[in-house]
């Protein structure tokens, strides 16, 4: 029988520095909650808004895959393997951090802010070369259907991480109802409601709830309202 | 006055190594120590008491297999971990979750 987990937006970590504001659905930083930790190899989800001009300073990171997905404006990318790059809504940015590099991340705009979210999902190899990969994504192109935007394959659609993982995300207008099937045995899904309301097995969801679901081999997302949703595929053991 | 848990992180990568330390020796009630490889390593826990040990980026598969297995053969009751991350993002919770027993295989 499927297991589920609930967590609604308004019980998520926030943290707010001024120019950042974030909002943690996992322990992160200094938001620590031992019932929070994480999902299967979904260790961190965090929804960003960086004020204009400002960002995160160069900074490390190891053995983690970090993935960006821009909501709202442009974040400049950097880093320490000689990328330079700007991603916007549309577009998601995977990085290998592997044996470590460093990075910085700021807002384009000098007066808008932009938001993001930033996900982290545990290797499933430690200590491996550094990488970086962009790609654009069609969810706009194709309404009330799922677009696979991450994957553990090179040669598959999206961007790809080192570990048996899958994202999807979808626009869906109200009214429609999608199907999704998890891709591996012990694989869970942890669905994230951009925006809009939809439900899940009789789950309603709202604008930036989260629920996770598994011990099951798939399951239903009918839109309620217009909505958009992202769909986090890993493994619950790893 | 409060006994300070004592944290002796591992990992080749010195400037992410120095993060670590840094951001470890922020909490007051933390007092952690770096080394690059195994061999230190070892040769720290055999002069010192750690209550944590924080195995970071650089080593093997092999090389983190033997820094587990000579620590506890030292010390069993030392919680050996292994970091993720690089930076200020998971650390905290990761020595947190150590000093209570959690493991990071967890579904929540």
């Amino acid at each position: 029988m499927a297991q589920t987990v609930l967590h609604t937006a308004d019980s998520r970590g926030g943290a707010d520095h001024g120019w950042l504001k974030s909002y943690h659905t996992f322990s992160f930083a200094s938001y620590f909650n031992p019932e929070r930790v994480q999902f299967g190899a979904l260790r961190v989800l965090n929804d960003d808004a960086v004020d204009g001009g400002m960002g995160f300073g160069d900074h490390p990171h190891d053995n983690m895959e970090i993935i960006s997905i821009p909501l709202e404006g442009a974040l400049q990318h950097k880093d320490s393997m000689g990328n330079l790059a700007t991603i916007e809504p549309g577009e998601i940015q995977a990085m290998s951090a592997g044996t470590g590099i460093y990075h910085t991340e700021y807002n384009k705009d000098k007066n808008k802010a932009v938001k993001f979210l930033q996900i982290w999902v545990f290797p499933n190899q430690r200590n491996v070369e550094p990488r970086y990969d962009q790609v654009k994504i069609e969810t706009a192109a194709q309404p009330n259907q799922l677009v696979q935007v991450l994957s553990p394959n090179p040669d598959d659609a999206g961007v790809w991480i080192y570990q048996d993982a899958w994202f999807n995300m979808g626009k869906l207008e109200s009214g429609n109802q999608v199907s999704y099937q998890i891709h591996k045995k012990g694989n869970g899904a942890y669905i994230f409601v951009l925006e809009g309301q939809v439900e899940i097995n009789g789950q309603a969801l709202s604008r930036r709830d989260g629920y996770g679901i598994w011990d099951t081999e798939g399951f239903s997302i009918k839109a309620t309202a217009d909505a958009e949703v992202l769909i986090m595929d890993v493994p619950m053991e790893f | 006055m409060e006994t300070k848990t004592e944290i002796l992180v591992v990992g080749t990568n010195e400037p992410i190594r120095a993060t670590v330390l840094r951001l470890l020796n922020a909490n007051e009630s933390w007092n952690a120590t770096g080394v690059a490889g195994v061999d230190e390593a070892i040769a720290a826990c055999q002069t010192h008491h750690y209550t944590v040990l924080l195995i970071g980026a650089g080593l093997t598969d092999t090389e983190e297999a033997d820094l587990t297995e000579r620590a506890l053969a030292i010390d069993p009751s030392i919680h050996v971990i292994p970091h993720y991350g690089g930076g200020s993002g998971l650390l905290s919770a990761e020595i947190y979750l150590a000093l209570a027993g959690g493991t990071k295989n967890q579904a929540q």
